[in-house]
């Protein structure tokens, strides 16, 4: 594992905030959808200003990827995983930013207010429409589900690099700042 | 070196059992919070759900429940004097726009008015600090049921087959009887005008200093009630409420007064059954003023969820467990109604939303 390549220490603090933030929102989102108890309410107050906080954190993950750039994966990485990752990693960050988006858009077009933190209401960012709201409700709930399932699949392939391959791709963005 | 491969090979195996671990237990976890593996949660869907009886069509396009309505425009008149319990804009003193709904509560939107015990009102009243009040009240003086479950309860008996399932749900929530007093006997009237609507669950207001204050509100009509037997109503026709307050706004505006009750300290704020005493200390903040009517299918409040606990900074939920239940259920059944969009036509021309 000597001489590999990690991430930035920005880049790793971001990956991690927006790993335990996403993992919150997504058991936040399926437990107010199915809940009609007082904690539906808090629940709801925390899925809005954590999803603005996703979509901002996103936003400058992905300033700095293109800045940073990352690490190439091992070169004995057959094709297929190397396509995987790749291919798995553009969706993660269109999600992480395409979710929040949908979500506010579809709050804006069924016009109820997007209020955040300390009485900060966002302004919406479409007109009201019930087609739309239904478009965007619909990519909403079931995106949601995909994104799950996405992060199943890259938890599955980090600890597959990191137990099976042993190949250092787990270390790049392990969790510990101050090893390099 | 043989050894040491097979011993790789076993650990090989112990890690994809690891994953799979995580994996499974990471899926689990999810399912179990979104209620997958608890069928008899109360969900928005199965409340919602209810208000169809089983083999009924529910009401395509329209609300689950309170679908039958006519949208209205007014302003609220702020007098300045909510401002003490509250520092919501709404209550500094002005004249902010108020976009709302008459309604009766039924999940029938064809439902012949005299047929319909429970009137409601909808509003929302938008200040220029952006924010939104909305509310849902209802003319009864208290509710039916103590909790949410019992609300769900009731829809299940009521919608039930079996002659048994009303005199059991009464025995298991007696208020209900309290509540059926009043529908036999309170009066009836001629107009959405001439009723008062009751918030019926309590709120807290804060004020500037930061202090709480547990309130319930009304609307009060300007308009004297005249008591109309339902039978005298039916002759009216079937939406003679609709005719009537189109009727008379196009005559003229229709106002109430916003009167805010404060509970005195020790009052229960939790069950929307039990009224405050009545000498608790009320406060008149202002007038609701509805200036024009506008039939729903291409009216201002179709698609306007008059969600109550859509509230501005200095009014928030108490203890009442009815707010959220409200919130989740009227949210499905918004959900539910916009997707059905085209089972309940707009009517203009180019309005094709």
């Amino acid at each position: 594992m000597n001489g590999v390549q990690r991430f930035t220490p920005l880049q790793r603090l971001l990956h991690w905030v927006l790993a335990i933030c996403i993992l919150a929102m997504l058991f936040i989102g399926v437990g107010m959808v199915s809940s009609i108890e007082p904690k539906y309410l808090t629940l709801v107050s925390i899925h809005k200003p954590l999803g603005m906080a996703i979509l901002v954190l996103a936003l400058i993950r992905l300033v700095v990827r293109l800045r940073y750039g990352a690490p190439p994966l091992p070169a004995d990485l057959p094709e297929p995983m190397k396509l995987a990752a790749h291919l798995s990693h553009y969706a993660l960050y269109a999600l992480m930013i395409a979710l929040p988006l949908i979500g506010w858009g579809m709050l804006s077009a069924a016009a109820y207010p997007v209020k955040i933190w300390g009485g900060v209401t966002l302004p919406a960012i479409l007109p009201q429409s019930d087609s739309l709201h239904t478009a965007l409700w619909n990519a909403h709930f079931y995106l949601a589900f995909v994104f799950f399932a996405l992060i199943l699949m890259h938890v599955a392939a980090a600890l597959f690099h990191a137990l099976v391959r042993r190949d250092g791709v787990f270390d790049s963005m392990g969790p510990a700042l101050t090893r390099e | 070196m043989a050894e040491a491969r097979q011993q790789t090979a076993r650990s090989v195996i112990g890690s994809f059992a690891l994953i799979a671990g995580v994996v499974a237990f990471a899926a689990a976890a999810f399912a179990y919070t979104a209620g997958w593996f608890s069928p008899d949660r109360l969900t928005p869907h199965r409340l919602v759900d209810a208000f169809t009886p089983q083999g009924g069509e529910p009401p395509l396009g329209h609300r689950r429940n309170h679908a039958k309505g006519i949208c209205f425009t007014g302003i609220f008149e702020s007098n300045g004097a909510g401002s003490e319990l509250s520092r919501a804009g709404a209550f500094a003193q002005g004249q902010y726009p108020v976009l709302g709904r008459f309604n009766l509560g039924t999940p029938n939107p064809n439902a012949p008015d005299a047929t319909v015990r429970v009137r409601g009102i909808g509003l929302s009243i938008s200040t220029p600090d952006g924010q939104e009040w909305r509310m849902a009240l209802i003319n009864p003086p208290f509710f039916a049921v103590s909790t949410p479950q019992a609300f769900y309860e009731l829809l299940v008996a009521s919608g039930s087959k079996d002659p048994n399932a009303m005199p059991t749900f009464a025995k298991a929530n007696p208020e209900i009887a309290k509540f059926g007093e009043w529908a036999k006997s309170a009066p009836w009237t001629g107009s959405y005008a001439e009723e008062r609507f009751n918030s019926l669950d309590a709120f807290v207001f804060t004020d500037n200093s930061g202090a709480e204050h547990a309130v319930r509100w009304s609307l009060l009509p300007a308009a004297q009630p005249l008591a109309v037997s339902p039978d005298e109503l039916a002759k009216r026709g079937p939406d003679f409420l609709e005719q009537e307050i189109t009727e008379r706004i196009r005559g003229g505006p229709a106002r109430w007064t916003m009167q805010v009750t404060v509970a005195n300290p020790g009052d229960q704020t939790a069950d929307p059954t039990q009224a405050w005493p009545q000498d608790r200390r009320t406060v008149d903040v202002g007038m609701l003023v509805v200036q024009q009517i506008e039939a729903e299918p291409d009216g201002p409040c179709r698609d306007i969820n008059f969600d109550p606990t859509v509230l501005p900074s200095g009014i928030r939920t108490s203890d009442d467990p009815f707010p959220a239940a409200r919130s989740a259920a009227y949210a499905r059944s918004y959900d539910l109604r916009t997707s059905e969009a085209k089972d309940y036509p707009r009517t203009a021309p180019g309005a094709s939303q």
